[in-house]
């Protein structure tokens, strides 16, 4: 556990200090929902309406933002390796990533989403739901988005690759997430967090382990 | 079974059985569109449409069927780590985004007359988007990474990831046509199949996964031939 927390309080100051990738994070999440209004228009009601939609799919570009260098410089550096060599198992280590990963990223962005939905006009009645559905959600996020880095770890232009592979797996994220906040504004039951919950459970649980299984393949 | 594995021994039994098997595709094909396009009446609400069914449907099952193909293909090129399971698994992927174009197009074709539009937002058509988007990541991976064991075993794992998901991600686009859209219905509880319908149905049906079987073979044998020339080459340097 020790080793643990030590890998993770070491990316949470890599990613807060000079050159992070947290604030940008952020700053490419506010930057992608403000250009939807030009494009769609400044209509408060329609905006109003597909504002859970527009800040989800802007939170996972963004997460997918920082994601190539998520295992890459630690294997240009050299420290994947003496992680690897330490007495930590790579799922631990993997899992530490994955948990700093989310805690950079999708917790930040949760955090201002009720900004930007107050700039949406989001209806009062789904502030809960939006924020709810980003805590629950973005896990899957980082722990999907994890995977891709792992996989796409010894390709070149893995930047390129890894939202091809990582979108298609994480659109029942933007499906149940997006869901949620409609059915709060319609005032329907809400079943699609219990979905989401389901969903980002499973998939932060098995992550770890397929991370796991490709770092050490790029590692051989 | 693993002492097929062995791609001289595949080489050979394939060899061997590949004609057959291309025969009987062929043979399931043709008469799989005799019965379909000749013998089958209209449909009395869909008229001549009916009839893309015969070349859609099929080709759905295939694209499915042949992910499935490729994800054990990962588990043994994972596990066993056999060089012909990492062909297998390969050369699968193309096959299966082959299929699955060939079903999106027949499906907005059918789509036209029927919904008035080429593209609905339905679960099906939209979890097969999808699923074409897994091929490619697929592809693009493997093709991506220079060292060929390192990219069976890496594209393996991804395989294995997504066939875990792809239910999920199946039923979740599923609910989400339910909640965006509840009047597209127009497809579920419809009337039920005629036998006049459904006998070309399981023609082509045969006939689509045996031509599945026919390619994924024939490329198979072309990918071991082909490393079998480059190992020549490079004996010769």
């Amino acid at each position: 556990m020790n080793a643990f927390m030590a890998l993770l309080a070491r990316d949470l100051r890599l990613a807060t200090r000079g050159g992070g990738s947290a604030l940008l994070a952020l700053a490419f999440f506010a930057s992608v929902a403000s250009l939807v209004p030009l494009g769609v228009g400044a209509d408060l009601k329609l905006l109003g309406r597909i504002a859970g939609g527009v800040l989800w799919v802007a939170a996972v570009l963004a997460s997918l933002l920082s994601l190539d260098r998520l295992f890459q410089a630690d294997l240009e550096d050299g420290s994947l390796d003496l992680i690897a060599l330490s007495p930590v198992s790579l799922e631990m280590a993997a899992a530490a990533k994955i948990a700093a990963h989310w805690l950079t990223t999708g917790l930040a962005l949760t955090l201002v989403a009720p900004l930007l939905g107050l700039m949406f006009n989001i209806p009062e009645s789904a502030y809960g739901a939006l924020v709810a559905s980003l805590l629950i959600g973005t896990p899957a996020l980082s722990a999907a988005g994890a995977i891709g880095a792992a996989l796409t770890l010894s390709v070149r232009r893995g930047g390129l690759i890894l939202p091809l592979i990582v979108l298609p797996l994480v659109s029942p994220v933007v499906i149940f997430g997006a869901g949620a906040v409609i059915a709060a504004i319609d005032g329907m039951a809400n079943g699609a967090l219990w979905l989401l919950a389901a969903f980002s459970l499973g998939f932060v649980l098995l992550a770890p382990f397929a991370v796991a299984a490709a770092v050490r393949l790029n590692l051989q | 079974m693993f002492q097929y594995a062995n791609p001289k021994r595949f080489m050979d039994l394939s060899g061997v059985l590949l004609p057959y098997v291309a025969t009987a595709a062929g043979l399931f094909l043709i008469a799989g569109f005799y019965l379909g396009l000749f013998v089958s009446p209209r449909d009395y609400q869909q008229g001549d449409t009916v009839r893309i069914m015969f070349i859609h449907v099929p080709a759905a099952w295939v694209a499915m069927m042949a992910y499935g193909m490729m994800a054990v293909a990962s588990i043994f090129s994972l596990v066993n780590r056999h060089p012909l399971a990492d062909v297998a698994a390969r050369t699968a992927a193309p096959l299966g985004a082959l299929f699955t174009t060939l079903a999106l197009i027949t499906g907005s074709l059918w789509g036209k007359p029927m919904w008035g539009t080429y593209w609905v937002w339905d679960a099906r058509l939209t979890s097969f988007l999808l699923l074409l988007f897994l091929y490619l990541g697929y592809s693009a991976l493997w093709n991506a990474i220079e060292d060929e064991v390192r990219a069976g075993r890496t594209a393996a794992i991804l395989a294995i990831v997504g066939a875990v998901n792809l239910p999920i991600i199946h039923y979740s686009v599923e609910w989400w046509t339910t909640l965006h859209q509840g009047e597209s219905i127009l497809l579920s509880g419809g009337p039920k199949i005629a036998p006049v319908f459904l006998w070309p149905l399981f023609a082509m049906a045969f006939g689509y996964t045996l031509l599945f079987f026919t390619l994924w073979t024939v490329r198979i044998r072309t990918e071991i031939l082909e490393r079998r020339a480059r190992a020549l080459q490079m004996a010769e340097h």
